[in-house]
């Protein structure tokens, strides 16, 4: 089980319809990768996101596939067109089968 | 006879590509505003006390514009996610007493101004301490609770959430009164040279800044960024980490951090930066 994950996302409040806007997001967590050894010698079993996906009203705009060689708390920006208000949903999903969520509304200016 | 002269030219050699370095390694003309609101002074008049510098700089100004970016939106700045941690352990309830940190300060903002007059002077104390001492006397006297260790996650992330909310305020240590004892004692180690190495403070951060030290350009040493998260160990460091890193560094032994050595450095240290912004937690290579 992984602790201390927390989401963040940084997205303006509005933007000119159509206009591309840049995505900022955060998630706290250990990115465990599997391959290392703790203090008794066993491996430390592998924790990680494995999968980040956003969308917007429904449609999604990115959906990243991650690997045990990614650090700790990743960060991905990305830009995104914005063709009317809406809502963004950012989920990203654990190996322990946890998913966390952040919800974004944005308005059209 | 010959020797001698070869030697020399050789020596003028090593001053010129030094000379060389320290033109491209000085500090750049960036400026710093953080969140895009937050002004932070980088640069000022050196203070009175010292004698060999003109011009204070911030670390931020040594560094490439990369790492500077890191530092001008909280979201970017990785030191944020221990100062978010901090915000937490401050409203935790902790130790016999039942209180957390909020239970007598309330809101954290309250902390405005704390980080930029410390090391201070403290009355019941009768001694100079550090914001790290003082953030340990309320855990063990006000909430019943261990005390932290010096230079620990906990403590550092602690120490960057009260100073986040200083950012942009000078930095105004008192150095007179009862502390200029202790500032003098800071002052006396800065200048004296220590390890095998025999370096000084000085010798690097007074004489040299703005050369190269091996990758790395040097800088005025100042701690107003402090506590600073390094790209190189991915985590909050403390001043006395700082220190007793440099120190080791001219391979001597080190004090200890949260020794009366390493408390009256900190001071001395604080007051050469005196009229720079409280930029802490700052970003770091």
């Amino acid at each position: 089980m992984a602790s201390g994950v927390k989401p963040r996302v940084k997205v303006p409040k509005t933007a000119a319809a159509g206009e591309a806007i840049t995505i900022k997001t955060l998630i706290s967590h250990k990115m465990e990768s599997g391959q290392r050894k703790g203090d008794d010698g066993n491996i430390i079993p592998r924790s990680i996101i494995n999968r980040f996906v956003a969308e917007f009203n429904g449609q999604n705009i990115i959906d990243v596939t991650l690997e045990p060689a990614i650090s700790t708390n990743p960060y991905f920006q990305f830009e995104a067109l914005v063709p009317e208000a809406g809502e963004f949903h950012f989920i990203w999903y654990d190996d322990d089968g946890s998913v966390y969520e952040t919800k974004k509304s944005i308005n059209i200016a | 006879m010959k020797r001698p002269q070869i030697l020399t030219r050789a020596m003028a050699v090593t001053v010129a590509t030094l000379c060389a370095a320290s033109a491209s390694a000085d500090p750049d003309e960036d400026s710093l505003t953080i969140n895009g609101e937050i002004e932070i002074m980088t640069e000022a008049a050196a203070p009175a006390h010292l004698d060999d510098v003109d011009t204070i700089y911030s670390g931020w100004r040594f560094r490439s514009d990369e790492t500077q970016s890191m530092q001008m939106d909280d979201f970017d700045n990785p030191a944020m996610i221990f100062v978010e941690a901090a915000a937490e352990a401050w409203d935790q309830v902790e130790g016999t007493e039942g209180k957390s940190c909020g239970t007598c300060h309330d809101d954290v903002d309250n902390m405005r101004g704390v980080r930029a007059v410390y090391p201070k002077w403290s009355e019941t104390a009768g001694e100079v301490r550090t914001l790290e001492h003082q953030i340990n006397d309320c855990r063990e006297n006000q909430m019943g609770a261990d005390s932290w260790n010096y230079t620990g996650g906990d403590m550092a992330a602690m120490v960057g959430l009260i100073s986040s909310v200083s950012r942009g305020l000078p930095v105004n240590v008192a150095i007179d009164g009862p502390a200029q004892s202790t500032w003098e004692m800071g002052k006396e180690l800065y200048y004296t040279r220590t390890g095998q190495l025999e370096l000084s403070c000085a010798n690097c951060h007074e004489d040299s800044y703005g050369l190269m030290i091996r990758a790395d350009h040097l800088s005025q040493g100042q701690i107003n960024g402090f506590p600073t998260y390094r790209l190189k160990n991915t985590k909050l460091n403390s001043v006395h980490g700082r220190f007793k890193g440099c120190v080791r560094d001219t391979r001597a032994e080190t004090y200890k951090p949260g020794s009366t050595e390493f408390i009256a450095l900190e001071l001395y240290v604080a007051s050469r930066g005196n009229g720079l912004s409280v930029e802490g937690p700052s970003v770091r290579n």
